[in-house]
């Protein structure tokens, strides 16, 4: 059984910290982000009014990227070998003309330095006159896994998003392609396929507001790619339904322009930008997200928060903690048989590190995983590694128990252990991904006689023995849990 | 009292139908039209043909009586709070009897320097599109304000039904005289959007007025009943009078 709850364990959890919810670090300021595409190792969105950013880890983000043609809203996907960006080449707002146009251009290469990045001439593929119920802008490339065709899905607040088929031989619109209307009110519209359904994500509310955007991203399905896309709630999207996917929270307004990348299998992101950090100045950001499924339905995850938790396994329930001696607290069954009863009712205190820490081992500790009994052993204190590093959507972590240095890392042999000072080594940080399922996978940026490319993660290998392993989505010795007890 | 009844056809109407045979244009023509002009009214509205109407299949009320729209300058539609609403619906007099009024096909009012005249119409989609509405009458459309008037015949009275609209932008509605829903804010037509209390149509005529303000973009409205079980209402004759 898959577990949903650590979502709202999260979810509990985040208003309870005061670490804020940071974005990407960097200068992650853009608009309209497209669809994140990897090229040799680099990550690459582009955004309104032209250009983009380039991510060396994912985590970090700053300017370079280069997309020509201006307009509003692009998006980008690597298609056989080479990369397509679609993009609207005007953007007249609510009052003004809506004569818009889509287009499409090829790259060989994301990386303005290589010597292959070269945009082919951009081709138009659908269009808008100045006043039908559409307006041809944000455009949103789809590429159907179950039939190999191409589609691209564009329109805004002004009528109607409609879907049309493109080439995917030469990203143009398919000879005899008719469009179709496939919602209205929208704007940023992406499609993507996730368990038999096709998903149309548009972004609702008010744009380009800043802090008072109310910007928010909804999501209809529908078992054909031209809709009709049916909400929770039966509402045809053309009617103007769609269940919420991510809304403001955590000191961000105005989530907005859905872009999906697959991270792994059952580890999905999403981007979109926040019209408002509110601790960037209020700046519109890049945002990434984990991407869950909850009863084949999108939802955004929330950013790791840093803080104390039992990390949990899904495997058994068992806690992640340092193989020491257990530490008996003083007394023993009491309210049974009448014994104690007679005593004063006091609040029993809890251990506390400095009752146990003398009893530990000064070295390294092997960890161990065991009944959770919110005991010193088992607290685990997880903040953002101080070099700055990180991977897509996040920062490495550094998981120390809590009230000391002793922190968590991968060993030879696959083994975990915890040594007694944390020194930013890299088999001592931590990604911390959360899967589709609301879990989350946990790896060592390195791990000592594992070889480059094999890629190792905590796993329950018993259900009191933790080691590192080959992830799989589909076993629950892959998953881990933060619960806040 | 500025508002005077006409006895004009209106003009429009014979435009529309002369093009009644244009097909559902606003989901079957979804590619780029050739035309610098905006899409004809009749693309959106029918006249009125017979006394009676029903609700559609999904209980939307198609049949209204609209006025003209109202210029209402505003350059965003995020002033639509809702102090701003019950003074702009409710505290200003546009016209005499704006509460009451039961307007024919033709009648006009005047609105500041505005002479505007009330139409009737079947929309020929779920939704009234207030924005063709006034692009089909050549007409502002943007900055306005619309005021809309249909009349629900019940033969029984039909309790604990409700209201369910929604609106692009802010709408207020009013069911018998008295208010029954506000959408406000800047916010984009969804069906079932918002939902009144629980009410009961009463036996014979219920008067259902709506006004919608809007400042930049497109304006619509959908409304239907829905029952305890949220089903469509569609027992009920709609007319204009």
């Amino acid at each position: 059984m898959k577990r949903q709850n650590s979502i709202l364990c999260l979810s509990m959890l985040a208003a309870s910290f005061s670490t804020a919810a940071i974005a990407q670090i960097g200068a992650p300021f853009i608009h309209d982000p497209s669809t994140i595409v990897e090229c040799d190792g680099k990550y690459y969105t582009y955004g309104t009014g032209g250009g983009g950013l380039i991510s060396e880890d994912g985590w970090t983000w700053n300017g370079g990227a280069i997309r020509p043609g201006g307009g509003a809203a692009p998006d980008a996907m690597f298609l056989d070998g080479r990369y397509l960006v679609a993009y609207s080449a005007t953007g007249g707002g609510l009052g003004g003309g809506h004569a818009g146009r889509i287009l499409t251009m090829w790259n060989k290469t994301m990386d303005p330095n290589s010597p292959d990045f070269e945009y082919s001439e951009a081709i138009e593929v659908a269009h808008s006159e100045v006043d039908e119920d559409c307006d041809a802008i944000d455009a949103g490339l789809f590429l159907d896994p179950t039939t190999g065709r191409l589609w691209c899905c564009y329109g805004t607040y002004f009528g109607f998003i409609r879907i049309v088929e493109l080439d995917r031989a030469t990203g143009a619109r398919k000879e005899g392609n008719k469009a179709v209307n496939i919602a209205i009110d929208c704007e940023a519209t992406d499609i993507i396929y996730h368990n038999g359904w096709y998903y149309l994500l548009g972004t609702h509310g008010t744009c380009c507001d800043g802090a008072n955007s109310t910007y928010n991203i909804v999501v209809g399905r529908s078992k054909s790619v031209t809709g009709p896309y049916l909400d929770n709630m039966g509402r045809d999207m053309v009617k103007g339904g769609g269940k919420m996917v991510i809304a403001a929270h955590n000191r961000v307004t105005g989530p907005g322009h859905f872009g999906r990348f697959i991270v792994d299998e059952g580890c999905e992101i999403m981007s979109c930008h926040f019209e408002a950090d509110f601790d960037q100045g209020g700046r519109s950001v890049l945002g990434i997200r984990p991407l869950l499924w909850k009863n084949d339905w999108p939802v955004a995850g929330e950013k790791f928060q840093e803080g104390t938790y039992e990390i949990e396994s899904e495997r058994r329930g068992y806690a992640l903690e340092l193989a020491v001696d257990f530490v008996r607290m003083n007394g023993g069954m009491r309210g049974f048989f009448g014994r104690g009863n007679t005593q004063p009712m006091e609040p029993l205190k809890n251990q506390t590190l400095k009752e146990v820490i003398d009893t530990w081992p000064k070295g390294d500790i092997p960890a161990r995983i065991g009944d959770y009994m919110f005991r010193p052993h088992q607290k685990w204190t997880i903040t953002a590694a101080p070099d700055g590093s990180g991977y897509l959507g996040g920062p490495y972590y550094k998981i120390v128990i809590e009230g000391t240095n002793r922190a968590l890392a991968a060993a030879e042999n696959y083994q975990v252990i915890t040594v007694p000072e944390f020194t930013g080594a890299p088999e001592q940080l931590w990604k911390i991904e959360q899967l589709i399922d609301g879990t989350f996978r946990l790896s060592p940026k390195a791990a000592p006689g594992v070889a480059d490319g094999e890629q190792v993660i905590l796993i329950s290998a018993g259900d009191s023995t933790p080691a590192l392993g080959k992830y799989d989505f589909n076993s629950d010795n892959s998953k881990w849990n933060f619960r806040n007890h | 009292m500025n508002f005077r009844k006409q006895t004009y056809l209106w003009a429009v109407s014979a435009l529309m139908l002369a093009l009644t045979s244009c097909g559902n244009s606003a989901n079957a023509g979804a590619e780029a039209q050739d035309a610098s002009k905006s899409p004809a009214l009749s693309n959106y509205f029918a006249p009125v043909a017979k006394p009676e109407a029903k609700p559609d299949a999904d209980g939307f009320i198609r049949r209204w009586t609209l006025l003209e729209p109202i210029a209402k300058p505003n350059r965003s539609n995020t002033v639509f709070v809702d102090s701003y609403l019950r003074q702009a619906f409710v505290e200003t007099e546009y016209f005499p009897g704006q509460f009451d009024v039961v307007p024919n096909d033709g009648d006009q009012v005047t609105v500041g320097e505005q002479t505007l005249t009330w139409h009737q119409f079947d929309s020929k989609l779920f939704n009234v599109k207030l924005f063709r509405f006034a692009t089909g009458l050549e007409k502002e459309r943007y900055g306005v304000l619309f005021w809309g008037v249909t009349v629900i015949n019940c033969t029984e009275a039909i309790q604990n039904v409700k209201l369910a609209a929604g609106s692009n932008s802010a709408s207020m509605w009013w069911l018998n005289g008295e208010e029954v829903l506000l959408l406000s804010g800047d916010r984009r037509m969804v069906m079932d959007d918002g939902m009144s209390a629980p009410l009961t149509l009463k036996k014979g005529k219920n008067i259902l007025r709506v006004a919608v303000i809007n400042g930049p973009g497109m304006s619509d409205f959908c409304v239907r009943f829905v029952d305890e079980q949220g089903n469509p209402v569609k027992n009920i004759q709609i007319t204009n009078n």
